[in-house]
């Protein structure tokens, strides 16, 4: 009945054996920085889970999200806009692709798996070749405030981890209390009941993915404010890691199941994985592994507690 | 013009529809009638365009030629949501429920009830605690039996389910109840709840519409049976003057219908 339920217990235990193995782990400072590294591939994770809830699937999203840093930073350095104008406009280069993958999904009625597939290499080359796979620095203050931090009783928080919590939130509660939210749920569950039912599925999907676009603009100021720098080699590893965070969080893959807490969870376990095996001199490709065997561990526990009924 | 004053109008009227798919003519000029506080049964063989006609009146497919007529007045359907708007609720074979979603989220599926006020109109929130409420009284209303409306539909019985996209109908219907093979896949005590159900529709007030091929089922419920033959209307009978075999015959084209 608590999807969120088993990825929490999964974090709680994983901090529990780091703690153990690191007197570092088990500090403020160091909860501040796994949100911090966090919070770019989290806020993209957002603008997944919604895909995935309705039954699809985005595999462009880090790419959309380094083309959205790529043009602020590039609108406020050589083009001298001030940083409010430049962030408007990477973030309406999110929004476009987000759009364009919701209308061809929508109205040509193709697979959000070829689409999506279409996007990532399109976006990715756009990207390299206006930026002309140059990094972007020298960002004035404005686009990096994000990155800031203030004291709370001690432990230095990043702006940005906050407006990533926060964004959770807002989703979270649009998700169980609007008719929209419920619509997400439904058009993933039983397409046909939904449209038969009246709910403009059409129009709610591409909604969903023009929202995911958003978000992925959102995550591309946080990545520009955390690095400093318009990076075009940035979300290489967030597409797939936002779909890690998602499955580890509980949500199905088929659709119209999940909770978008759970997603939350699910970043904070791979985050937690990284930070705790990198104090404990791990090297970086063995966080990987573990990754990868921990996405197979949680669909299997998720597969398996269903078909044996302990789920409904 | 006399005799058609003294009878009354029906609910739910179809002229002369005609729905082509290329060659294949799967109503030909199909008329019906559907009367206040009847149940009417449409049966015909596989073939015989009673699939087709259900859709045209549930808006499900538009036809090419014909009219629909609700309470006498002429109307067009374009989709489902067109029906809806005239009162008419179709229950599906498959019942389109989101098996994941609550009972009451599925009674309300579309139609969420919002909050009052700002919370409703300008942030689209929804009244939970009011549709709980209200998808109780609505599953009272017909004596069907679920425990609890937070209840996913997955874990109700095949009874259950079809209860709740009964309720669901009936709660929304203004004139015209529409069953597409209700019984289809239930089994025998849970298919005798159902025809329970669908006379209780009946009489709290909404006449409906009964397709299925199950001939004990049609002859236990319906008032007046419907033949359907080459997509056309070739009888009308009253099931409790004609046999079984020989609404059979008529359906197959083995015996002409009586004039």
């Amino acid at each position: 009945m608590l999807p969120a339920f088993g990825p929490l217990l999964a974090l709680l235990l994983a901090s529990a054996f780091f703690a153990s193995q690191s007197d570092r782990f088990l500090t403020g400072q160091n909860f501040s920085l796994i949100l911090q590294q966090v919070m770019v591939v989290g806020v993209i994770a957002i603008g997944q889970t919604l895909v995935v809830l309705t039954g699809g699937i985005d595999l462009s999203c880090g790419m959309v999200m380094a083309l959205g840093s790529i043009v602020m930073s590039k609108a406020a350095v050589d083009h001298g806009m001030n940083a409010g104008a430049a962030v408007a406009c990477g973030i309406l280069a999110t929004v476009v692709f987000g759009f364009l993958n919701g209308a061809l999904i929508t109205f040509v009625r193709l697979p959000s798996f070829i689409v999506t597939l279409g996007t990532l290499n399109i976006v990715f080359a756009i990207t390299q070749i206006y930026s002309q796979s140059q990094t972007v620095s020298g960002l004035p203050d404005a686009l990096v405030a994000l990155g800031e931090t203030f004291d709370v009783g001690g432990t230095a928080v990043t702006y940005g981890s906050v407006l990533m919590l926060g964004l959770y939130v807002v989703v979270w509660f649009a998700l169980r209390e609007t008719a929209s939210g419920r619509h997400v749920y439904a058009v993933g569950n039983n397409p046909e009941a939904a449209r038969l039912m009246g709910i403009p599925t059409g129009r709610l999907i591409l909604g969903v993915y023009t929202f995911a676009g958003l978000m992925y603009g959102v995550a591309a100021l946080l990545a520009v404010a955390r690095t400093g720098v318009g990076d075009p080699q940035a979300g290489q590893t967030d597409n797939l890691d936002s779909i890690t965070a998602v499955v580890l969080g509980g949500t199905s893959l088929f659709g119209g199941r999940g909770v978008i807490l759970g997603t939350l969870v699910g970043a904070l376990i791979v985050g937690v994985f990284r930070n705790g095996l990198t104090l404990m001199g791990v090297a970086s490709v063995y966080q990987i592994l573990i990754t990868g065997i921990l996405v197979i561990l949680a669909v299997a526990t998720d597969q398996l507690s269903r078909r044996k009924g302990l789920r409904p | 013009m006399t005799a058609e004053a003294t009878t009354p109008t029906p609910v739910l009227q179809a002229r002369g529809l005609v729905k082509r798919y290329g060659h294949v003519t799967a109503l030909d000029g199909a008329d019906l009638d559907l009367l206040s506080g009847e149940i009417l049964a449409v049966i015909g063989d596989n073939g015989a365009g009673k699939s087709t006609l259900v859709k045209a009146l549930s808006g499900a497919l538009v036809p090419d030629e014909g009219e629909i007529r609700v309470d006498g007045r002429a109307v067009k359907f374009q989709n489902p949501s067109d029906a809806r708007r005239e009162g008419i609720e179709t229950v599906y074979q498959d019942l389109a429920v989101a098996p994941a979603m609550t009972v009451a989220e599925n009674l309300f599926l579309g139609r969420e009830i919002r909050r009052p006020g700002l919370l409703g109109s300008v942030f689209r929130l929804i009244d939970k605690k009011k549709m709980l409420a209200d998808a109780a009284s609505h599953l009272q209303s017909l004596q069907i039996g679920i425990p609890s409306m937070q209840q996913p539909v997955e874990s109700l019985s095949g009874g259950q389910r079809q209860g709740v996209a009964v309720a669901r109908s009936a709660a929304f219907a203004r004139h015209v109840v529409i069953m597409d093979e209700p019984t289809a896949a239930l089994g025998v005590k849970e298919s005798g709840m159902v025809l329970e159900l669908i006379r209780r529709v009946r009489d709290n007030g909404l006449p409906v519409l009964l397709v299925s091929h199950n001939m004990p089922h049609v002859f236990e419920v319906a008032d007046r049976i419907h033949i359907a033959r080459l997509g056309k209307r070739v009888a009308v009978v009253n099931p409790r003057e004609i046999s079984m075999a020989d609404a059979v015959a008529i359906m197959t084209g083995a015996r002409p219908p009586a004039t």
